[in-house]
């Protein structure tokens, strides 16, 4: 499952997800992270099961998080099933099927953008997270 | 044995001819043997989609009241041809919209007009005496034009080399994405099924051969421009009429960095007279071969990474230089298979019938690169020859001292054979002063990966080096990887005066 979680700097410089690994114990995976003096916000991966846990526990230290669902969606009568998105994706979410059409695991995704910004006939876009 | 055209004809009306896709022949071969798939198969279809630049529509408005002779024509913003007579204009695919630029163009003027949205089209004139009206604006649909006629002057490429890119920057080209260090390999084509591909020597596909087109039956003029056959790349002119055609079969498309193009789809019918018809029909991805272009050589003759089949580029998946890459495909193999399926039905109904061609196309023909007659600037007609370098096993003082006196901001770091091993900065050293540590020495501190250019490259071409890295300067080195000069900003300037007159 897909944590977006947000820093701001009242919690300071405090390491939170090294912190929330150590009193846990859950693996967190860092798919993608931007932070600046300011504030910041990662993208993290864990474990369906562990997710109540991790979740009250970064709230303990003061980062907001939410879950991520449905972070990419495909336009079926804009998409021609070309394939561009295929290899240029970091996650491997594309995939054609045994009848050549384009499919995606959304799961894998990790919000880079890179499909969107490339995809010829802009059938790829964010959707709203939950 | 031989079969006539004229019997394949007759077999369609009597509705006992037996066609087949170009994805099904080769089973079939397999199966019957040449001579059993020569007495079986009647014809085989074809299909093909993907983004074909070199496509557009001749269109006629009509006259207006008081009449206007169109000089100056733009439809949704995007400038069409008028310099053909008063009121005919002709809209390319990849002409970019003068206010939307790359995310609108003329293919999407012709994806709105076949999807049946209103267009807007604006004319300017001088006036004549016969024409004295001198603008207009107006909404247009397709109905309302007299004619609507797609005439594509190189669609349905034989075959096309896949790209890849061994640069350590994304390139974002007209074959999409290309990932650095050979992150990935695009291509595009539907291998078995591509028309030429089934046609290799033109014996069956030429002028006045019926052609499926974005939808619509239409037909081959000839050879398409750029037509290279010699080596494998032979290409067509079709045409059909855009009121028939459906946006199933034709998107407009934006290649990101790179801008506008048209996605058509292109089938074409033929009929199985020979053995080597059959021989050709069968085809298959294994045996249609590209060679993978390395994009990151900004030069006409790029080279090739290595040979690769349709079959390995469509697996996903591609060992380069013993590593795995994966490939995407910018065509649409699915699209394809429905138009060879769509050409099939219409053999079979007698919408599309196979006739020989009546202008046979050159199976032999070479196209030959741009004929210059001026050359533009080289990085030497412009570039620093007085270079100061320092060795890297110097000061970092020196350093500071030397740039002091060149006037320069950037030092060519050479070893003690004088060749080319780092740069250093003004900036490096301020950093360097501003926080002391264990550096002493320019190697200490020099940038060691260096963007370097030679002194017979472009400017163009060294230009385009200096934006994309976001530096100012960059060493002119010579195949021994002596410095020999520097090109900075600065000596751009010399252009205005020698060359851009």
């Amino acid at each position: 499952m897909k944590l977006v979680v947000t820093f701001s700097r009242k919690a300071g410089k405090k390491p939170i997800i090294a912190q929330v690994v150590r009193d846990t114990g859950v693996l967190i995976n860092v798919e993608r992270a931007l932070i600046d003096s300011s504030e910041g916000e990662a993208l993290i991966d864990i474990p369906d099961e562990s997710c109540a846990l991790v979740k009250e526990r970064l709230a303990d230290l003061g980062a907001a998080v939410r879950v991520l669902e449905d972070i990419i969606s495909l336009d079926e009568s804009r998409c021609v099933d070309c394939g561009a998105c295929i290899s240029i994706c970091p996650q491997e979410v594309f995939s054609f099927d045994d009848d050549w059409r384009l499919r995606m695991d959304e799961k894998k995704c990790v919000l880079c953008g890179r499909c969107i910004e490339i995809c010829p006939h802009r059938a790829l876009s964010h959707k709203g997270e939950g | 044995m031989e079969k006539t055209i004229s019997l394949i004809r007759e077999r369609i009306r009597d509705g006992n001819a037996r066609v087949v896709t170009a994805e099904e022949m080769p089973a079939i071969v397999a199966e019957l043997g040449e001579e059993g798939a020569l007495r079986e198969v009647d014809v085989v279809t074809t299909g093909t989609f993907g983004a074909m630049c070199s496509s557009g529509a001749f269109l006629n408005f009509g006259h207006a009241d008081p009449p206007i002779k169109m000089e100056k024509i733009w439809l949704n913003d995007v400038e069409a041809y008028g310099g053909i007579a008063a009121v005919d204009a002709y809209i390319g695919a990849t002409q970019k919209s003068a206010t939307r630029e790359e995310s609108y163009g003329g293919a999407h003027v012709i994806e709105d007009f076949i999807a049946g949205k209103t267009v807007e089209l604006r004319a300017l004139s001088t006036g004549t005496d016969c024409y004295p009206r001198r603008t207009i604006t107006t909404e247009l649909l397709l109905e309302n034009l007299n004619q609507a006629i797609m005439l594509n002057p190189r669609n349905g490429y034989q075959r096309y080399n896949a790209a890849s890119n061994s640069t350590d920057r994304s390139l974002r080209t007209y074959m999409g994405l290309l990932l650095p260090n050979c992150g990935n390999i695009t291509y595009s084509g539907s291998g078995l099924l591509n028309p030429l591909a089934n046609d290799p020597h033109f014996r069956m596909i030429g002028g006045g051969v019926p052609a499926f087109l974005g939808g619509a039956p239409g037909m081959v003029v000839g050879e398409g421009t750029q037509h290279s056959p010699a080596g494998g790349f032979g290409t067509l002119m079709v045409t059909a009429d855009m009121k028939q055609m459906s946006n199933d079969y034709l998107r407009a498309a934006t290649m990101a960095g790179y801008g506008v193009t048209l996605y058509m789809g292109l089938g074409i019918p033929i009929p199985i007279l020979d053995i080597e018809a059959v021989r050709a029909t069968a085809i298959r991805d294994e045996d249609i071969i590209v060679d993978v272009i390395d994009y990151g050589i900004p030069t006409r003759s790029r080279p090739s990474l290595r040979k690769v089949s349709y079959a390995e580029l469509k697996s996903g998946v591609v060992d380069l230089n013993g590593e795995e890459v994966r490939t995407s495909s910018l065509s649409s193999f699915r699209k394809a298979r429905q138009i060879a399926g769509v050409v099939k039905s219409w053999v079979e109904q007698g919408i599309l019938t196979p006739v020989q061609p009546t202008r046979p196309i050159d199976p032999l023909k070479s196209a030959m690169p741009l004929r210059e007659t001026t050359r533009g600037p080289r990085v030497l007609d412009i570039m620093d020859r007085k270079v100061i370098a320092i060795r890297e096993d110097e000061e970092i003082r020196a350093a500071a001292q030397k740039l002091l006196k060149g006037e320069t901001n950037h030092l060519p770091v050479i070893n003690t054979a004088g060749k080319l091993v780092g740069i250093v900065t003004t900036y490096d050293i301020s950093k360097a002063v501003v926080s002391p540590g264990k550096a002493s020495l320019v190697r200490d501190i020099m940038k060691k990966k260096v963007i370097t250019t030679t002194p017979e490259e472009a400017v163009d071409v060294a230009v385009r080096k200096l934006e994309q890295y976001n530096i100012s300067a960059l060493p002119v080195v010579d195949g021994e990887k002596r410095v020999i000069g520097m090109l900075t900003a600065m000596n751009l300037g010399k252009l205005f005066g020698r060359w851009l007159k």
